[in-house]
């Protein structure tokens, strides 16, 4: 069930590049990229290691600038902002689920569910109050004083993903989520994902993993950094790949 | 993120390793302890010596009348009559005569070689701030008689006299005198302090050595006073002597003045050569703080991709170091402060540190972190934030 694509896309990546040097040579991690993602789609990016999926990730979720071409979200063009502008763009629009799950050790779950909320510059009660409804989604209310290390690996991707909705953002964005964790556990983080889906949420996958990528209504292949397939997970999958 | 925000995990930084906490802040520890030790120290003993020059009157001012011309001269009643005119300036004035000689006690079983013996006016006691625990001071009588009296130090009383010296003789360069007043210790009544000390009438010292009087000390209203009654005795012996190598007067509040001086001047020395230990630490803060920048790479980028701006990250790191040596100041403030007090107590000064020099160092200690937190704050945020995250 592919949701309607209607309005102005979400995400909107148009004719980008980027080129790193190396030497003398010039390696095109994303070569003439363009890809729109509309709101309430759940969206795969599958490749190899080096394909260039990594770059795609990093500059969708504004941890990078493409050296050319232009970044749409939310009908803002976002690619040549300031570290800073970017850091605000992070901070309130898109949410990140890590595959190390990233939480700050010293600081205990609430606080770390908090942590967008903070520098959002939100007042502190109302910060708890958000960070705690987002426990109690991922159904670890009775954790939040608990530190990361007490907790086992599901449990801590559980955390990083209230942490992703606590900032209330515009997309979700996953980096190989359940690559840190066993079958079990992946299937509860993937149904999590579903669910999010369901709710209405814009989620984008970034896997290497087919079978983690068929999770997803929409796949986008990405090899040498171009998109060589774009399309329904079914038809992903179909062909043998 | 807010400043209490930042201090609050700034102090749950510095918890989570307690003991690299401690020895980070070690050298600011040392360095505010010595500065307040020394400022303290060094506050206690100008303290008591302005105290000593005060005991002994600090608008006090000493003539000395050196060489004398042929034919000039200045004898005990121009300087009266000097002192006379000017009354809205000076208190008092006593001619002084030194007595050199030998001192025995009236039997001749005793002799004494440390005390001064001094010929001084009935004015002296209240120039020199002296006070009495027995009998009388020096009486005008006594001088227009040249009598054969002295008052003697407490020093004298207790060793020679048992306590009781009044009416009791002693010989000053085989002449008799009767003891008529005892004075109030001024130091510790043991000998060649300020308590091994005699007074007699300066007719009577003048009559003794067969000498003139050759000194004076005046005193004035008000310390305040003093330039003004310096300037009346200069003018006055300037205009007998007209060469202004045959005197000297020296005022007691410029000698306090200048010793404060030096005292200051010595103290600034020290707390100098202290706060280069301030500076050592705050490059210890610095190194260690560049560690944890390094050790926090991750951190910083987590921090970064859920919205934290490069401010963010500099004053996080900048108040942990700022937080980490404000609380070696304080450390520094109570160590300091108990060892400057123990160490007073030992050696018989007052030396409580002032508040001025509390505040003083606590804000030195805090300038310093945060200086030395700026580099390795700034070289935190500006990490690049994928590196940050997949940096292991």
């Amino acid at each position: 069930m592919i949701q309607e694509r209607t309005g102005a896309p979400l995400i909107e990546l148009r004719e980008v590049y980027k080129i790193y040097r190396m030497g003398e040579s010039e390696v095109y991690a994303a070569d003439g990229v363009s890809l729109a993602i509309y709101k309430g789609e759940f969206v795969a990016i599958v490749g190899q290691s080096g394909s260039g999926k990594s770059t795609l990730m990093n500059i969708i979720g504004c941890l990078d600038v493409p050296t050319r071409g232009a970044y749409y979200l939310n009908g803002e063009d976002v690619s040549e902002l300031t570290d800073d502008e970017q850091a605000e763009i992070r901070g309130k629009t898109l949410g990140f689920i890590f595959q190390q799950y990233n939480l700050i050790p010293k600081l205990n779950v609430l606080e770390n569910v908090e942590l967008s909320l903070l520098y959002a510059g939100i007042p502190a009660e109302e910060r708890a109050a958000r960070a705690r409804r987002q426990l109690a989604r991922v159904g670890l209310s009775d954790k939040e004083k608990n530190l990361p290390s007490q907790l086992s690996g599901g449990q801590q991707q559980r955390v990083s993903i209230a942490r992703a909705l606590a900032g209330e953002p515009s997309v979700i964005l996953a980096d190989e989520p359940t690559g840190a964790l066993d079958s079990h556990t992946s299937r509860e983080v993937l149904d999590f994902l579903q669910k999010l889906h369901g709710e209405g949420n814009t989620i984008v996958l970034i896997t290497h993993d087919n079978s983690i990528a068929a999770e997803a209504e929409r796949v986008v292949r990405v090899a040498d950094g171009k998109i060589i397939f774009d399309g329904p997970a079914r038809e992903a999958f179909s062909r043998g790949d | 993120m807010g400043f209490t925000q930042a201090f609050k995990l700034a102090l749950k930084s510095l918890a989570g390793s307690k003991m690299r906490a401690f020895l980070t802040m070690l050298g600011i520890i040392i360095g505010v302890a010595s500065v307040i030790i020394l400022v303290s120290l060094m506050q206690g003993m100008t303290g008591k010596m302005t105290a000593m020059f005060e005991g002994m009157g600090t608008n006090t001012l000493t003539v000395r009348v050196t060489g004398r011309g042929s034919s000039r001269t200045v004898d005990v009643d121009d300087m009266y009559s000097l002192y006379e005119q000017n009354t809205d300036v000076f208190l008092g004035l006593s001619p002084t005569v030194a007595v050199a000689g030998t001192v025995k006690n009236g039997t001749d079983t005793d002799s004494f070689d440390s005390t001064s013996v001094s010929g001084v006016s009935e004015q002296y006691a209240q120039i020199a701030g002296l006070t009495l625990t027995q009998g009388r001071f020096i009486s005008y009588a006594d001088l227009e008689a040249r009598s054969r009296v002295a008052v003697v130090g407490s020093y004298i009383n207790n060793t020679v006299f048992g306590g009781r010296a009044v009416g009791e003789l002693i010989k000053i360069n085989g002449n008799r005198l009767t003891i008529v007043g005892v004075l109030k210790e001024q130091s510790d009544s043991t000998s060649a302090t300020a308590d091994d000390c005699i007074y007699i009438p300066y007719t009577t010292a003048a009559k003794l050595t067969a000498g003139e009087v050759s000194g004076f000390s005046f005193a004035t209203r008000d310390a305040s006073l003093n330039a003004r009654g310096k300037k009346l005795i200069d003018e006055m012996l300037y205009s007998v002597f007209q060469n202004e190598d045959f005197y000297s007067i020296s005022d007691m509040q410029e000698i306090v003045n200048s010793m404060e001086e030096m005292t200051g001047m010595m103290t600034m020395v020290l707390v100098g050569i202290a706060g280069i230990s301030l500076l050592v630490g705050g490059i210890g803060i610095m190194n260690i703080m560049l560690v944890s920048v390094t050790e926090r790479t991750r951190e910083i980028g987590i921090r970064k991709s859920l919205g934290a701006k490069r401010r963010d990250i500099m004053r996080q790191f900048v108040i942990e170091a700022g937080t980490t040596s404000a609380l070696g100041g304080v450390m520094g403030i109570l160590l300091g402060a108990s060892a400057a007090v123990s160490l007073g107590k030992v050696i018989g000064i007052s030396a409580t540190p002032s508040l001025s020099a509390v505040a003083l160092s606590f804000g030195v200690s805090v300038f310093i972190g945060v200086f030395f937190g700026f580099m390795p704050a700034s070289k935190a945020a500006k990490l690049n934030p994928i590196d940050a995250l997949r940096y292991d």
